[in-house]
């Protein structure tokens, strides 16, 4: 009995899902001349699918806006999604879908740079355009042979850039002239970062005074502080993850270490108040790609607008989803044609664009080059302290 | 006094040294104990102080419970998890080769590690404030509440397992497994009884580490025990293994070996240096500080 029920009740699965396959692959082989398709390739479910959605919502924002305006040159601008589900493989086939069957003439996104890593491949092959809204790793754009790669491009700025940004928030805002780096050696992230901040820190006219490394997953960081303590820093310099960065804010307290303490977007959690305590972060500060409590007005009116749509306050991620539709729509009115190949030449382009987080121009590596926001750790709150321009 | 004069670091580090290897000494306890009785190295042991370490989380957090009572209530539960651990997969193997029990262990210990990343998540958790951690100065020297605290239940701990072991009907019993587990059957002592208690107790001490830990440094995660069990594990053979004061000596001293050197050498030859002394006491002294150099048995 109940495994005749069973093979029923698998047959109306199997059915139904054939039925969504077929809806779902047969619309789009007709081309609407209405329509300028853009595909989202993007973390739908799986391990980043938080990061996933933000972007999503940050996209259609912009979409919905342009075409309340009448759409770009007498068309309405759609994205077609694709899940990729947080993973290389996936992100593969999910570009690939849109490129062949659903036609798209860009891709934009995944979040992560692996997934961009997988996808862009197809891209390059096909000759069409994938513009991520938030993949910060350098090699997302320069193929290791140091070439720039023709099709792909990016909405946010690349690792190293955060370093600069907070050597000179170091330099010219807290006017310290002695650092201390302590950088997670099994990071290539913490170890660009590190890099990049001493050189620009002592070109600024400052001097590293002590060097300290851990390793992730580390959890007593006590004996390298006191070495560090010993040689009197004026800042600490930790571009690591929030777990860390906890742990190490915490016990510097402890040991009477009050100087500032400076980091990058990996602070960006709530987790890093949870385990250093609010009391232990003032005076602490990290570079960001924007933050909701910027006056200007271009961020402010992003944030009415999507507290609006969606109920709730954009993170950095939705805000870059933004900004890399206002990159594309603003590519296809300049290139005054939606095929793929126009649109990658006016994107490369990019120049001087106005978009929620600054201003945003494409260097010749396809790598934006716009402001960045240092964040404040004020009794546990992320408050905006100030935009450093490059 | 200066607090940047080698003779203030130099203090300085030794506190910061002694309260990490308090924690290594209270683990390698537990591995020391179960060497000596059944000859086996417990691998899982690093992951039982880890589920103490969540226990005493739950127990604060879900229960609402003070520091004390979530000690204790994570040291039993550890010490029920011990036996049953020791019940459900090393006993069918007492008499298997070594090696078995060994991969047995291993096994173990992977379950329990990807296990509780199934149940808990692998995102870490971070423990409630149930204790203030209030800062004492002495001189230039800042020692923590909650160092001293890890001290004091550690010494603690230490002194009653020393009292169990040398006077008490159980701890004579464990003492004669550890000498001779068969003419310990024949003096009519129940052998696996023994061999139970042995993992109750080295599991509950792991799990009163855990909940240190885990009130110490506030941040606590499934896979939390890996490296601190290798390096308990390396303290015991240190001390000795087998032996129960070597624990205690060779957990104390890793943790000042490794404040030492990446204070004064660097911190990224710390792990270096801890897996260099083991490689280091194997070659010289094969039976450990406190070890006492015994043939086998033919």
């Amino acid at each position: 009995m109940s495994k005749k029920w069973l093979s029923l009740i698998s047959m109306v699965l199997a059915i139904g899902m054939v039925a969504v396959l077929a809806v779902g692959c047969g619309g789009p082989a007709k081309t609407d001349s209405t329509e300028i398709k853009i595909g989202g390739d993007f973390e739908i479910t799986g391990g980043v699918a938080n990061f996933g959605k933000s972007t999503v919502n940050g996209i259609q924002l912009a979409f919905k806006e342009v075409n309340a305006k009448g759409g770009i040159l007498g068309k309405k601008i759609v994205l077609v999604l694709a899940d990729n589900k947080s993973e290389p493989s996936e992100a593969a086939n999910a570009i690939t879908k849109l490129i062949t069957q659903d036609k798209v003439v860009t891709v934009l996104g995944p979040v992560a740079s692996s997934n961009v890593l997988a996808a862009s491949q197809i891209a390059i092959d096909n000759k069409i355009p994938l513009l991520t809204a938030t993949a910060t790793a350098s090699k997302v754009t320069v193929g290791d042979d140091g070439k720039v790669k023709d099709y792909i491009f990016r909405a946010c700025f690349i690792d190293p850039f955060q370093g600069e940004v907070m050597a000179n928030f170091a330099a010219k805002s807290l006017k310290v002239k002695t650092a201390a780096i302590y950088v997670d050696n099994a990071s290539d992230y913490s170890k660009g970062l590190a890099q990049v901040f001493e050189e620009k820190f002592i070109k600024n006219g400052g001097q590293i005074v002590a060097r300290e490394a851990f390793l992730a997953k580390d959890t007593d960081f006590k004996s390298a502080l006191t070495k560090m303590k010993a040689s009197n820093p004026d800042v600490i310099f930790i571009p690591a993850y929030y777990q860390e960065v906890g742990l190490i804010v915490k016990q510097a307290r402890e040991l009477g270490m009050n100087t500032p303490m400076i980091g990058t977007d990996g602070w960006d959690s709530p987790k890093v108040v949870e385990i250093a305590g609010a009391a232990a972060l003032n005076n602490t500060f990290f570079s960001n790609h924007y933050s909701p409590e910027d006056k200007d007005p271009h961020v402010t009116s992003f944030v009415e607008a999507y507290k609006k749509e969606y109920g709730q306050v954009p993170d950095a991620l939705a805000a870059l989803g933004y900004d890399a539709a206002l990159m594309l729509i603003d590519a296809i009115k300049r290139a005054n044609s939606a095929e793929p190949a126009k649109i990658k030449d006016a994107l490369a382009q990019t120049k001087n664009l106005q978009v929620s987080t600054g201003i945003l121009t494409l260097d010749a590596s396809h790598n934006p080059v716009k402001s960045a926001v240092v964040i404040e750790l004020k009794d546990g709150k992320q408050t905006f302290k100030e935009k450093i321009n490059p | 006094m200066d607090s940047s004069s080698f003779l203030m670091q130099f203090a300085q580090q030794l506190i910061n040294g002694v309260s990490l290897g308090s924690i290594y000494a209270l683990i390698a306890l537990g591995y020391t104990m179960v060497y000596g009785t059944i000859k086996l190295i417990n691998f899982a042991h690093g992951d039982v102080y880890m589920v103490g370490a969540y226990i005493g989380f739950f127990a604060t957090t879900v229960l609402g419970l003070g520091f004390l009572p979530a000690l204790l209530l994570a040291m039993v539960g550890a010490g029920i998890l011990g036996m049953f651990i020791e019940r459900a997969a090393y006993r069918p193997l007492r008499n298997a080769p070594k090696i078995a029990v060994l991969i047995t262990a291993i096994g173990v210990s992977l379950f329990l590690e990807y296990g509780s990343m199934l149940l808990v998540t692998p995102q870490p958790r971070t423990f409630p404030a149930v204790l203030s951690s209030t800062p004492i100065h002495i001189g230039g020297l800042i020692i923590n509440s909650q160092q001293v605290l890890i001290l004091g239940v550690s010494l603690f701990l230490m002194v009653v397992l020393t009292y169990v072991v040398n006077y008490t009907k159980l701890g004579k019993a464990m003492r004669a497994v550890s000498f001779d587990t068969d003419t310990a059957r024949l003096m009519g002592i129940d052998v696996d009884k023994v061999i139970s208690y042995t993992f109750a107790v080295g599991s509950a001490l792991a799990a009163a580490a855990g909940v240190l830990v885990g009130v110490y440094y506030n941040s606590i995660d499934p896979l939390m025990g890996i490296m601190p069990g290798l390096k308990a594990f390396v303290a015991a053979v240190l001390g000795g293994i087998g032996v129960i004061p070597g624990a205690m000596l060779g957990g104390v001293l890793m943790g000042v070996i490794e404040a030492l050197v990446s204070g004064f050498i660097s911190s990224t030859f710390r792990d270096a240096a801890a897996f260099g002394i083991l490689i280091i006491i194997l070659l010289f002294k094969p039976a450990g500080l406190l070890g006492k150099n015994i043939r086998e048995k033919v």
